[in-house]
């Protein structure tokens, strides 16, 4: 072995540093146990989770909370395989994670063999691309070019598969060279022809929303887009994946739209002129059934992401580009057109949507000796933190009453699955996130559901010592599917009762190192949320015993039309809130989604 | 509708069936697929006929174009490009009707390229619609079995598909 030889698994390890990564999360088994020999030696630094789903959701986690591109590593076969949940979540919401994963050896490969899987074919559908590297040479370059196309243009989960021998392999090692990808060019730069285009649209409005995506957490645009808010006057939307691109406090800031939206946010977007779309998907829960969404409405569309653009809903002016580079170059011609367009007024449209605002708030009733609300727990726990932690959360109603009642103040602070909706995504994504942004305060907001489904990584964060606090919305049930089963199934309760008590939470939590509180009234809840925040060595995990048949509203039924918003009961001692009737000639697309 | 659109591809392994993927998981229905080497060595060209009865061609040229190893997408409007076919067909060719089955392939500018004791098998070149023509013609002998190329197809005149815009946004 000549002096500059290395092993496969050195030159990994060699290439990882030299991309800047900091932290992986992984688990080792048979294929990837050569790689886990230089990790010893390595600045990189090696989080063991207890399962690769966790290991794929912290990276996400983790990537969401700093912007960097997250890590997650496993062996072969299941290991790999376990990975793919974590990978689609960070697929649909176009978050930058590498996944590098153990191969049987290459001679192996095709036979069968033990703990053998077909993993790049596997995670093809839910992967921006992925690598198979069948040369120890290839390696360096490999990963300089999986980092690149996981974190940029829109950004996306890369897999790197490496065969057992490749990892072994001695050779002569050379660090990458520049990154070479000729079908690979994002389009960065938008067209200037059109930003004058949607600035004229802009111009001539009279009802326009900003419809903000995660495409501008993703660029850093959120200054932009205040900017742009404030010199318009033009009122914003914050979908899911955007909540905090504007701080909700700011008044131009209508909050989210979509199923369980608040109204203002909903029918703004209905009853528009014009929508500016920066970054969004006009994705199906946000558009409610698409024959009916914003019928008035023309549509600019900016996306990195050509094929984003008129996928669902025809957009009048397609910008391709960045959010950043779209928002700052719409600025400046708005600027440059002060004088030669219209002075647009909006006031008539700005009142429209203060009286539904202070019509329609988002409502609930937490008495002195009822049963515990959720949606108190969430106000209070924003309310203590003050909004500035890093809040996650699972998939169902905790995370819909998370996105309503946490006023977001700042970008990368409300981390959830939104596209996958991956439920168990809460826990290991806060670890994530805690491990990228360790002086900041990281809460999961979850469900008795979620929690169940990844708590494992409690132990992770225990002998890791992050700490972490998770307020699990205790509601004994699937209460989203329970939801759905009460308004479109009559009631009839299949399968989704879980029980308060098993697991015992606080049990669970000090059996796994952490530790366990529990709250079954009002007045307890500051206690110990100040409890929990007190607590800098370990995860505390707070057991809200919240009721059980709350629901989450307001709703738009899936395949149902924005129109027909449900507000809920808390509403129906008020006047019934005047809206036209939906368009229902395009035939029911209902899903049975969740 | 269908239409017929060029590929250009590195040529690496798996690139086939990331993009014959990718129009299954899409619902893009994937009328026919040829895929061969080109000029250059290290890119390939698929031509897939691809029916849309419901979306634009826009949804498909767009996804295909976003797989990193796919170079440039663009789509062979029949007016302005050339398509062909290639069928190697087994018919049923008793002595008796050999003649016929010849003189037919003939006026197709087929060729005979593999005689057995009762039974021809011809190579027919041409549009789609020519080579159903001559399927047609013969099934009364009976086809014994039958195989086509999927269609292949060049942009007429002089330019190169490099030379030619993708489509993007709109």
């Amino acid at each position: 072995m000549t002096m500059s030889e290395v092993t496969g698994a050195k030159a990994l390890f060699l290439a990882l540093e030299a991309v800047g990564v900091e932290h992986i999360f992984g688990i080792p088994g048979g294929a990837i146990l050569p790689a886990y020999d230089p990790l010893i030696d390595s600045t990189v630094k090696h989080i063991l989770c207890r399962h690769e789903q966790g290991a794929a959701h912290a990276a996400d986690g983790y990537a969401q909370a700093s912007g960097k591109v997250g890590v997650c590593m496993a062996t072969s076969g299941p290991g790999a395989t376990n990975l793919i949940t974590g990978l689609a979540s960070s697929f649909m919401d176009s978050i930058p994670v590498v996944a590098i994963t153990g191969q049987v050896p290459r001679p192996a490969m095709g036979y069968d063999a033990f703990q053998e899987s077909d993993i790049t074919g596997i995670a093809g559908p839910v992967t921006k691309h992925t690598f198979l590297v069948m040369e120890p040479d290839d390696i360096a370059q490999t990963i300089a070019e999986a980092f690149h196309i996981a974190g940029t243009g829109r950004p996306g989960p890369v897999l790197v598969d490496i065969p057992k021998d490749v990892l072994q392999a001695k050779f002569e090692y050379k660090p990458a060279g520049p990154v070479d990808l000729p079908g690979y060019q994002p389009t960065t730069k938008p067209n200037q022809r059109q930003i004058v285009e949607a600035a004229k649209l802009m111009a001539s409005a009279t009802r326009p929303v900003l419809y903000a995506g995660g495409g501008i957490i993703k660029a850093g645009a959120s200054e932009e887009l205040v900017k742009l808010a404030e010199m318009t006057g033009i009122p914003v939307v914050t979908t899911l994946m955007a909540r905090g691109v504007i701080p909700d406090s700011h008044e131009l800031c209508l909050g989210m739209p979509g199923m369980h939206g608040n109204y203002t946010a909903v029918t703004a977007l209905q009853r528009s002129d014009l929508l500016i779309g920066i970054g969004p998907r006009f994705d199906d829960r946000v558009t409610g059934k698409l024959a009916s969404f914003a019928p008035d409405a023309k549509i600019i569309h900016a996306d990195i992401d050509p094929a984003e653009i008129s996928k669902n809903r025809k957009a009048d002016v397609p910008i391709v580009g960045d959010a950043k580079a779209v928002l700052t170059e719409l600025i400046k011609v708005i600027e440059s057109r002060r004088g030669k367009d219209p002075v647009p007024d909006y006031s008539a449209w700005l009142e429209t949507v203060t009286g539904w605002r202070n019509a329609y708030p988002y409502r609930y009733t937490q008495t002195q000796d009822g049963p515990l609300k959720p949606q108190y727990v969430v106000e209070r726990i924003a309310a203590l933190t003050e909004g500035n932690a890093i809040y996650c959360s699972g998939v169902g109603q905790h995370q819909m009453w998370g996105s309503q009642f946490i006023p977001f103040r700042r970008p990368r602070t409300w981390i959830n699955s939104g596209g996958s909706g991956a439920m168990g995504f809460g826990v290991p994504a806060a670890m994530g996130a805690k491990v990228a942004m360790p002086d900041d305060e990281v809460w999961c907001i979850d469900g008795d559901g979620c929690f169940q489904m990844t708590c494992q990584e409690l132990a992770t964060m225990a002998v890791e010592k992050i700490p972490i606090k998770i307020a699990i919305l205790n509601n004994a049930f699937l209460g989203m599917v329970r939801q759905w089963q009460e308004l479109f199934y009559s009631e009839r309760y299949s399968e989704v009762e879980f029980g308060w008590d098993i697991p015992d939470y606080v049990k669970l939590a000090e059996a796994y190192g952490c530790i366990g509180l529990r709250v079954e009234s009002m007045d307890e809840v500051d206690a110990a949320i100040e409890k929990a925040r007190g607590v800098n060595d370990r995860p505390v995990v707070i057991d809200f015993r919240c009721d059980k048949g709350e629901m989450c509203y307001p709703m738009v039924a899936a395949g149902s039309s924005n129109d027909d918003i449900i507000l809920g009961p808390e509403f129906e001692r008020d006047e019934p809130v005047e809206h036209e009737q939906g368009d229902h000639l395009y035939g029911d697309d209902e899903e049975h989604g969740n | 509708m269908k239409h017929t659109i060029a590929v250009l591809v590195e040529n690496k392994p798996g690139v086939l069936a990331r993009v014959s993927g990718l129009f299954a998981r899409r619902g893009f229905n994937i009328h026919s697929l040829a895929v061969g080497t080109t000029e250059s060595p290290n890119v390939s060209r698929m031509t897939i006929v691809v029916d849309l009865p419901e979306r634009p061609l826009e949804h498909v040229t767009k996804q295909v174009y976003k797989l990193i190893n796919v170079l440039k997408v663009i789509e062979l409007e029949a007016g302005s490009s050339v398509e062909r076919e290639l069928m190697l067909i087994k018919i049923r060719a008793v002595a008796e009707v050999r003649a016929r089955i010849i003189e037919l392939a003939d006026v197709f500018r087929g060729k005979v390229i593999d005689v057995g004791t009762d039974s021809m098998t011809i190579e027919i070149t041409g549009s789609p619609e020519k080579i159903q023509a001559f399927e047609d013609l013969v099934a009364v002998y009976g086809i014994i079995e039958l195989v086509k190329s999927g269609r292949v197809a060049l942009g007429r005149g002089s330019k190169s598909i490099k030379d030619r815009q993708l489509r993007v946004a709109g």
